[in-house]
């Protein structure tokens, strides 16, 4: 039997590390690029390292990257539970920190504290607006929340666009005629604490942590998280048990859009004081709400494993930053080595789910009972 | 050449095949314990037993499917070694699948010619295949045009090339694997025809199946395995359908289950002239009107597709009632939210329990509380409670015996009758006023539908009132009290049990009035 245990325990381990050996080959394939370009691969990742945890400051800056991956990651943790696609992470992100902003720019009486705990729930707010609209959509007129979602982030690049052009642009910027697209800074006392000067680390990662656990709570151990995920796995069931699936479809989307929204606030909040973009989504969200669910999907969808799984994707890019500027290669081989990470790591999902196949097929014996290892139930099975 | 050593086929016989002393253990459970088994050419032996008992993991060994842990395969006497697929085809063995390995968009010929080396190399040697299954299909019997495409064939005829496919490849001896299962009557005495053919000519065959009279009719001997041991082996002759039933369930199985007397009681569920549309757009239901009692099942006996389906769902707040009315217990129902029809203990046993009654990726303890969530004592404020939760799973796994590694096993690793008991757990533990079953058998073995059935039974002496929708006819004669028979969309009669004759049931189910005919 311990031989048993020992192979079965070796086939886990395996599968728990294969996201870590898919990471690896794809960095292999990026170093025959790299050979290809002339770099000698061995510098370039170790610059690369040496951006991501080099120094202090080095992995203080993976953690804030991270940091919005992570909540966004919550958000696609919830959604995806429940079957529900969620691509509409950078347009949430940007509704989050309007509206975080608006609040910072005009409760200037206002305590810091409470100004942060009212801009972080006007985040959360923001974004499960932008989130339950298309999960409306999907669950009352069947419309693809995959398009939905998409189209939402076009909306809410134009509404950004529009408010820090006009509405919500900085004096200075109006008064000097230069037009860059960004608002007024917050106040001092309005920034989120950071946990290591001079570094950028701030508090943001800590109620990103936090939420990680209470997420975990939420899926597994209340009765929303219960539903969402039946939802998720058996509409059918799910409505034959009594349950309102379109209701949880909303709630699931919202919910996910509420995440991506809170990560928008924290980083106005704990990074940038001011929301500023160039014209894109991404000048402003850095493509956290995309990264965010290729985040969660390497978490295999749990919040806590999304922790690392963020910092992972959050090191990746700084140290992809650093190893850009010492060895000189074009910005293209960065995205294309990102890529590949996600390429191998979807696929590494996908052998993994094989393995595990495989592994019920040989315990399930097809038609055959699975094994049984209840002793009671065994004898009252004989006894009967 | 002597003709007691070549078959047909031009391959050697296999006079004897025999399995010693066979062990295989999976985690946890001993799946084969020391069996015994062999076959002889001429004859079908029946293996026997029920879901889990063995069957599969002796037989995927003998095709090489699986490795044994002890013991050892003897042909004609001397011990062979079968490490996979390839090795028991070289020796002669073939299994006939119980779902097809078949390409549809390929014709007879090619599929059998897949896998196999061409004679000409890399050029296709089609009509050397097709001349040959000409000759085979001529030799037993089995009626087959090797040009014609597989998506074209029906089932039985897809079946032969199964046959044909094993026998092309030199097969002596063949284990067909529920091969019964798919067919229509006809098909099953067709095949019937072809495994005489194949014994007179001295193929060995093995036959699983579930069905006893089949087991009866074709067989010469009978094996049966139980909990991975091999009970006993019989000359067919020498046993009745009770004792087969009896020793593969290990205790007396009773076909027709003691009723008991019980007092109904007052009207449950009522239906009033309800109509309904169904998936296909036409009505599914024409104005039905139906009263179930207190302690009473009601039989909804009909041909599939007659509105019982549609009459569940209409019932259970699923699909919408265009007219009429459905009241439970004096209080209407009628086109209420199915949550809401559930708070008033109606329950449900969904036909399709894998798709309705159950979420795959829950854990066990998970799925039995899918009713029951959100209140207590599994749900206080929101947040579940786990530890009732789980003291519910126990609870009720011991009390309905369901056989699972642990309550946190997922359900979708289970068997279909295990599936079943957790269904019929949750929706009885619940004390419901009505239960709607569809179905509640189908597809599941001897003693798992004993045991259902048992539950069923158990719920009416509790004063429920039950709607058994079944195709089984000797299931709803087995339960019943009154029997209602659908004929599209429509109650063509309801009739009290013991005035009811399959035959007069029969005629109501064609939608004919005896009293017309």
């Amino acid at each position: 039997m311990t031989k048993i245990f020992q192979s079965e325990w070796m086939s886990h381990l395996v599968d728990a590390l294969l996201p870590v050996f898919a990471t690896l080959a794809a960095l292999i394939i990026g170093a025959i690029m790299l050979l290809v370009l002339g770099v000698n691969p061995i510098d370039a990742y170790a610059a690369l390292w040496d951006g991501a945890f080099g120094s202090s400051n080095a992995f203080a800056e993976t953690l804030v990257k991270a940091t919005p991956l992570l909540l966004v990651a919550l958000g696609i943790c919830i959604s995806f539970r429940g079957d529900v696609i969620n691509i509409g992470g950078e347009g949430q992100m940007i509704i989050g920190a309007i509206l975080a902003t608006w609040v910072g720019l005009n409760f200037t009486d206002l305590p810091g504290w409470l100004v942060i705990t009212i801009a972080m729930l006007a985040g959360f707010f923001g974004g499960a607006v932008w989130g339950g609209i298309p999960g409306f959509l999907k669950a009352y007129f069947n419309v693809n929340e995959i398009l939905s979602t998409v189209m939402m982030n076009a909306i809410a690049v134009q509404l950004m666009n529009f408010l820090l052009r006009g509405p919500m642009i900085d004096p200075a910027q109006a008064e000097a005629a230069s037009q860059i697209p960004q608002t007024a800074r917050l106040l001092d006392a309005f920034r989120l604490a950071r946990l290591m000067p001079p570094t950028r680390l701030h508090f943001g990662a800590v109620i990103a942590v936090v939420l990680a656990g209470l997420v975990y709570i939420l899926l597994w151990r209340t009765t929303l998280g219960y539903r969402i995920r039946a939802v998720g796995q058996n509409p059918h069931a799910s409505r034959y048990a009594g349950i309102q699936v379109s209701r949880y479809m909303v709630l699931a989307l919202l919910l996910s859009g509420a995440f991506a929204g809170l990560a928008g606030a924290v980083q106005v909040y704990g990074v940038n004081y001011r929301m500023i973009t160039d014209g894109s989504a991404s000048g402003f969200t850095g493509s956290a709400g995309f990264n965010g669910i290729v985040a969660a999907l390497f978490g295999g969808l749990h919040p806590i494993w999304s922790i690392p799984a963020s910092i992972l994707f959050g090191a990746l890019l700084v140290g992809a930053n650093k190893m850009q500027r010492i060895v000189q290669v074009p910005s293209a081989l960065i995205i294309a080595l990102n890529g590949l990470v996600v390429v191998f790591v979807v696929s590494s999902e996908i052998l993994r789910k094989q393995r595990q196949r495989k592994r019920l097929a040989v315990a399930k014996r097809d038609d055959e009972l699975p094994p049984s290892g209840d002793k009671q139930i065994q004898q009252a099975e004989a006894g009967s | 050449m002597s003709e007691t050593d070549n078959l047909p086929s031009g391959r050697s016989r296999i006079h004897s095949l025999e399995m010693r002393g066979i062990t295989k253990r999976f985690p946890g459970v001993l799946a084969s314990d020391h069996v015994n088994f062999d076959v002889k050419a001429g004859e079908v032996h029946a293996l026997l037993g029920e879901n889990g008992a063995g069957k599969s993991t002796l037989m995927k060994i003998l095709y090489g499917l699986y490795h044994p842990d002890e013991g050892e395969i003897l042909i004609n006497g001397k011990p062979v070694r079968i490490s996979s697929p390839t090795d028991s085809i070289n020796l002669g063995i073939g299994m006939i699948h119980q779902h097809f390995m078949l390409v549809p968009t390929l014709t007879v010929a090619e599929n059998v010619a897949l896998g196999l080396p061409s004679s000409r190399g890399l050029l296709t040697d089609l009509d050397v295949v097709s001349k040959r299954i000409v000759d085979l299909a001529d030799i037993y019997g089995l009626r087959l045009d090797p040009s014609a495409y597989v998506w074209q064939l029906s089932v039985g005829q897809q079946q032969r090339i199964e046959i044909i496919k094993a026998l092309y490849r030199g097969a002596a001896l063949l284990i067909l694997d529920e091969p019964t299962a798919v067919l229509t009557p006809q098909e099953v005495d067709e095949l019937f025809v072809i495994m005489r053919q194949m014994t007179k000519d001295g193929h060995g065959l093995v036959f699983i199946s579930h069905k006893l009279h089949e087991v009866v009719e074709i067989c010469n001997r009978v094996s049966v395995l139980r909990d991975g041991k091999m009970i006993g082996t019989r000359p067919t002759s020498e046993t009745t359908k009770q004792d087969l039933a009896n020793w593969m369930v290990g205790r007396e199985v009773g076909f027709a289950p003691d009723r008991g007397n019980v007092q109904r009681g007052e009207i449950r569920l009522k239906l009033e002239d309800v109509k309904c549309g169904s998936d296909r757009g036409t009505p599914g239901l024409r104005g039905v009107s139906l009263d179930i009692h207190a302690g009473e099942i009601l039989g909804i006996a009909g041909v599939s597709g007659n509105g019982q389906r549609e009459l569940a769902e209409a019932v259970t707040g699923l699909r919408k009632v265009i007219s009429g009315k459905v009241t439970l217990e004096g209080g209407e129902i009628t086109n209420l939210q199915p949550a809401e029809i559930t708070e008033r203990l109606l329950s449900y046993i969904p036909e399709e329990r894998m798709k309705d009654g159950m979420i795959k990726d829950f854990t066990v303890a998970e799925n039995l509380i899918l009713r029951e969530h959100h209140k207590p004592p599994y749900s206080n404020y929101g947040f579940l409670n786990l530890k009732n939760i789980s003291a519910n799973a126990d609870m009720l796994i011991k009390k309905f015996r369901v056989k699972t590694p642990s309550q946190e096993t997922m359900a979708k690793n289970l068997s279909g009758g295990n599936i079943q008991k957790i269904v019929l757990a949750r929706e009885i533990s619940r004390t419901p006023r009505v239960i709607i079953a569809a179905q509640p058998t189908r597809g599941l073995d001897i003693g798992a539908t004993e045991y259902v059935r048992e539950q069923l039974l158990e719920q009416r002496k509790l004063g429920t009132a039950i709607i058994l929708i079944s195709e089984d006819l000797d299931e709803i004669f087995a339960l019943s009290d009154r029997i209602a028979v659908l004929y599209e969309g429509s109650v063509m009669d309801i009739v009290p049990r013991a005035s009811a004759t399959p035959q007069k049931l029969g005629m109501l189910m064609a939608g004919v009035h005896p009293e017309n005919a």
